[in-house]
């Protein structure tokens, strides 16, 4: 999978490194802007930590 | 044909692997970061509201029956009654808790109710809402989280005997000094009791009470911090000045 992405890629290796830096960098950016908050707010409540009956 | 579709699921495993990996990074600490940035900002901006419109002379309905009968706070260090708010509206944030122990610059809202996601995960401490209102006689008891979601009260096991636990609200600053610590199962309720572990009591004290998780990361007990009114500074006084450079500061 990650080895035919590398080889579609166009471009001399620094090129498609750089795509990929900035692929992972969008992606991640993706991940904590959006995926993350909305994983967290299903996963709650999470850790309690108030007392109760 | 086969191999390459093993190839390609084993790739799939380790990308979901490391995907939990960082999901788990960032929740420790990206999104504790900008909680606490978000928790800092709008801490300051209750701090600056409440300088910017004063509410004045309090209506006799707000104060402590206790209060207006002239009895100084319990170890009688202020000459000035504490002022008693009315309770707010659910999820306000009513509050501003100030813990030097946790941190030279720690500020963190108090809003009302315990609420995992309608309060809590938002990094600030939430208010017991069948507990008392800040300064007043009884046990004014807050919740925050300790691991995860900003961990506002990860310290909580460092505070020491006479430590200051400053609450801000409109009226002014109510300095409670810390008393000692306590575990207790999930159920342990009467920690939150006018007077803690003695149900029915008449309260004599006016006393702050925090809890959270413990141990860390397992939350299988509670810690309960308790502390007891120290003095009360109105509004038209200035903050205390432990806490004058950061009320109303920005991050």
């Amino acid at each position: 999978m990650y080895g035919s992405l590398w080889r579609v890629l166009p471009g001399p290796v620094w090129l498609r490194i750089l795509m990929l830096v900035v692929a992972l960098a969008i992606i991640l950016f993706a991940l904590s802007t959006w995926v993350f908050p909305f994983v967290d707010a299903l996963l709650t409540p999470g850790q309690p930590v108030t007392v109760d009956p | 044909m086969v191999r390459s579709a093993i190839g390609v699921a084993g790739e799939l495993l380790v990308t979901a692997g490391v995907l939990v990996f960082l999901f788990l990074g960032w929740q420790l600490w990206i999104q504790g970061i900008a909680l606490n940035n978000a928790q800092t900002n709008e801490a300051s901006g209750l701090s600056q509201q409440w300088n910017a419109s004063p509410v004045g002379p309090v209506a006799p309905a707000n104060t402590d029956p206790a209060a207006s009968t002239g009895a100084p706070p319990a170890d009688g260090s202020s000459g000035v009654a504490p002022v008693v708010m009315a309770a707010p509206a659910e999820t306000k944030q009513f509050a501003v808790l100030y813990v030097p122990r946790f941190g030279a610059d720690y500020k963190r809202t108090i809003a009302e109710g315990v609420d995992a996601k309608a309060v809590l995960n938002a990094g600030g401490a939430g208010h017991y809402e069948q507990s008392a209102m800040p300064g007043a006689m009884g046990n004014f008891a807050i919740a925050a989280h300790r691991d995860g979601w900003g961990s506002p009260f990860i310290k909580i096991n460092e505070l020491k005997i006479g430590d200051p636990i400053y609450v801000e609200t409109q009226d002014g600053w109510y300095t409670y000094r810390y008393r000692d610590t306590e575990y207790v199962t999930p159920e342990g309720v009467d920690v939150l009791g006018a007077v803690p572990q003695v149900p029915d009591a008449a309260p004599t004290d006016r006393l702050i009470t925090l809890t959270s998780c413990n141990p860390l990361y397992i939350a299988s007990e509670r810690i309960i911090a308790y502390g007891v009114l120290d003095s009360f500074t109105p509004r038209s006084a200035g903050a205390p000045a432990e806490i004058a450079g950061l009320t109303g500061k920005g991050a």
